[in-house]
């Protein structure tokens, strides 16, 4: 099987910290990771290579430096990378990387042969949109499996894949035809560490980099800030809240602080004492 | 609130709208509709909907996709309770089950027929497949997981969304491209007041599609057993604990207060991650947004990936030893103290309170 997984380089978001001053991100020195949801996918289509034989490509959009990002896939186990990288790009909304994207997908097919699956995350957890996957799948008019919790089946020969999707207040079990686009969710597998053999081939391996022109994107409106519909005008910081909490004084025992804490809370809220009551007695 | 400028590239000017953009008009809500229910975040759009609708002084629409058994009919009579002017009803065998490719055909082509301004939809897994699909067919802009809405005294939809994990906020147009699209966050919008006797007028639309062309097919669907399914989302008290816990058996302490409480109890991401709680439980920026009358948090910092579950609840509790804890930020009443021993004494202070039987009591 030709497997194909869409992967993006983000800040790690837990140690990215707004300038108290100038409300803008702090960016310097904040390190970046492989989206944490695309591991869930690339991971899936990890086994079913091993499964079914065949090979893992990567692909990401990027500056130069999310070249980093596909050496740790190829170091998990991904077999080629490939890094669609020019300043066309900058600026793109998600309609703009679906596009880009969508022809960096079709030369991949050119070059390296029909895919079966592309895999996406899930959403990102910078952009955090999840458009993306949806967006190449129309695009390339690619079967779609968003939210996808298990892949129960599939089956090369007969070119099926049977999955199970999180929906609102159950699962769904679905069958459809490769080719076809899914995207995982957390959890839905345990990501492996790969072995040292790949890290060694991935230290080693060279990444295939693409200009918009290797990659024979011709329409550069429909790229970067030109193709993008949509228009970012306002960065802010949330308005801080204009009351800050009122402190309850802890007692010398717990009950007692306990009792002053919810004559605090009930003089804050009054109606709360109704609310509560009326709830406690539905039990 | 300082605004830092807008990014010099991102400053792009509304140019004058093409001219096979002016007939669209009307804002529209994607009521979502699956196996007979329909998600609040349908109703809460709906009220928002109207708001901007008023505004922009045009008609609010409601959008019902369904199989043709009598639920998408009741829920576009539901919708004008909440606020719409016009179903738009979209009946065929097709639709009885969510699928991709059936629901976007036919939303493409309602949204081709009758061009709405604005198209709203939940940011729910449903919504958020639906929309990605419908928009890259439109080929127009969709701001993702907004939690502000508003309409620019030139009429544009100014659509605001959390960005970085909620440390900042962005307001983003689709100036020259039409419909204007966005998901909303579930439980940002507040529920509107539903009014019993409201009608509206019903406009049918019959998709071109076929069954034999739909490749995927819905083979089951296997419902969440209901005893594990918790109402988190939707509780009017809500206690939750976290790190500051120290360990999975003292999280039975916050499951004590809640169960007095008549609350739904709930975790930061970290007790998850350890297995303390299962992942349905979690609250905040990649688990559930809250909206509780009543919200307690007990050993839990405050991060900002937590907060933004929350801040929609009217009165937020914090229990905290450090009393620097950024919760102490956004909390309403707080106090420095530990969590393990102040809980035990909060649970039974509560149930004293609370109690009619007790209160009798002491009252005689
Ligand atoms: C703060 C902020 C807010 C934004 N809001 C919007 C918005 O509301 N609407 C909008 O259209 N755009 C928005 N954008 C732009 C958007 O983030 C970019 O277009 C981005 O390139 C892709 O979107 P995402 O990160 O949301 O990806 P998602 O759609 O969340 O990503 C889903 C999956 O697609 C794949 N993927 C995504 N990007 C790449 C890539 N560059 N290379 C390879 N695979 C990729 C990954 O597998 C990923 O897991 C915003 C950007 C920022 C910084
Ligand atoms: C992409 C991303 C998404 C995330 N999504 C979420 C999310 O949805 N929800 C979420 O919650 N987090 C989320 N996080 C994690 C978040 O950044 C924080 O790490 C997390 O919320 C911290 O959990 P905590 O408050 O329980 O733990 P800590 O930050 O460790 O805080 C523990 C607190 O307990 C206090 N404490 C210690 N002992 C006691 C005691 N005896 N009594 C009382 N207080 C005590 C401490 O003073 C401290 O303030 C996300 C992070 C990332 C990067």
């Amino acid at each position: 099987m030709k497997i194909l997984v869409c992967i993006k380089q983000v800040p790690d978001s837990a140690q990215i910290r707004v300038h108290p001053v100038t409300n803008t991100i702090m960016r310097q020195g904040v390190p970046t990771i492989i989206n944490p949801y695309d591991l869930f996918s690339l991971e899936e289509a990890l086994r079913l290579r091993d499964k079914f034989g065949g090979e893992v490509t990567v692909l990401t959009m990027g500056p130069p430096m999310a070249s980093e990002s596909l050496r740790k896939a190829l170091a998990i186990g991904a077999d080629r990378a490939v890094l669609l990288t020019d300043r066309f790009f900058a600026g793109s909304d998600t309609l703009a990387t679906t596009y880009a994207l969508a022809q960096a997908i079709r030369k991949v097919e050119q070059t390296f042969g029909k895919q079966d699956i592309v895999f996406t995350g899930k959403q990102t957890i910078d952009g955090d949109t999840a458009q993306v996957g949806p967006g190449i799948a129309k695009r390339l008019g690619l079967l779609q499996l968003t939210y996808v919790s298990k892949l129960v089946e599939c089956d090369p020969e007969k070119r099926e894949v049977v999955v199970e999707r999180r929906a609102e207040g159950g699962v769904q079990v679905l069958k459809t035809s490769m080719p076809c686009l899914i995207t995982m969710i957390e959890g839905s597998n345990e990501v492996r560490r790969g072995a040292f053999e790949d890290s060694l081939r991935a230290a080693r391996a060279e990444i295939v980099t693409w200009s918009a022109k290797d990659a024979e994107i011709e329409d550069l409106t429909k790229c970067g800030l030109k193709g993008s519909p949509t228009i970012v005008k306002k960065v802010f910081a949330p308005a801080p809240r204009s009351e800050k909490a009122a402190f309850v004084e802890p007692e010398k025992t717990a009950p007692d602080s306990a009792e002053a804490l919810i004559t605090a809370i009930f003089a804050r809220h009054p109606s709360l004492e109704s609310d509560l009551t009326k709830l406690a007695s539905g039990l | 609130m300082s605004a830092t400028p807008p990014p010099a590239t991102r400053a792009a000017a509304k140019k004058e709208l093409p001219e096979h953009f002016r007939d669209y008009k009307h804002v529209w809500v994607f009521v979502e509709l699956e196996r007979g229910e329909v998600h609040p975040v349908s109703w809460e759009l709906l009220g928002e909907g109207r708001k901007l609708a008023d505004k922009l002084g045009v008609e609010l629409a409601s959008v019902i996709l369904g199989g043709g058994d009598g639920g998408a009919r009741a829920a576009a009579a539901e919708s004008f309770c909440y606020g719409a002017d016009v179903a738009y009803l979209v009946e065929h065998p097709v639709l009885e089950d969510y699928r991709n490719e059936s629901y976007a055909k036919a939303m493409t082509q309602l949204v081709n027929t009758h061009k709405p301004e604005i198209l709203l939809l939940g940011a729910t897994n449903l919504g958020r497949d639906l929309a990605g699909s419908v928009a890259t067919t439109l080929l127009t802009g969709l701001t993702a997981d907004c939690t502000e809405l508003a309409v620019d005294a030139d009429g544009s939809l100014a659509a605001t969304r959390p960005t970085f994990g909620g440390s900042l906020l962005c307001t983003i147009y689709t100036l020259n491209y039409r419909p204007q699209m966005a998901t909303i966050r579930p439980r940002v919008m507040a529920m509107p007041e539903r009014a019993a006797d409201r009608v509206g007028r019903v406009v049918p639309f019959t998709p071109d599609l076929s069954e034999d062309d739909i490749i995927t097919k819905l083979l089951r669907f296997v419902p969440d057993r209901d005893s594990n399914k918790s109402n988190l989302a939707f509780a009017d008290v809500v206690v939750a604990g976290g790190i500051g816990l120290q360990s999975a058996e003292n999280f039975q302490l916050v499951r004590n207060l809640a169960s007095v409480l008549g609350a739904e109890f709930g975790c930061s991401r970290p007790l998850v991650q350890k297995g303390w709680v299962p992942s349905e439980r979690q609250i905040g920026q990649t688990g559930k947004t809250i909206r509780p009358k009543l919200y307690i948090a007990a050993g839990i910092s405050g991060a900002i990936q937590h907060r933004v579950g929350v801040e929609g609840a009217d009165c937020i509790v914090a229990i905290n030893t450090d009393k620097n804890a950024p919760i102490f930020d956004f909390a309403h009443v707080g106090i420095v103290t530990d969590a393990i021993r102040l809980l035990p004494a909060l649970t039974e202070a509560f149930r004293q309170r609370l109690s009619p039987h007790q209160r009798d009591r002491l009252a005689g």
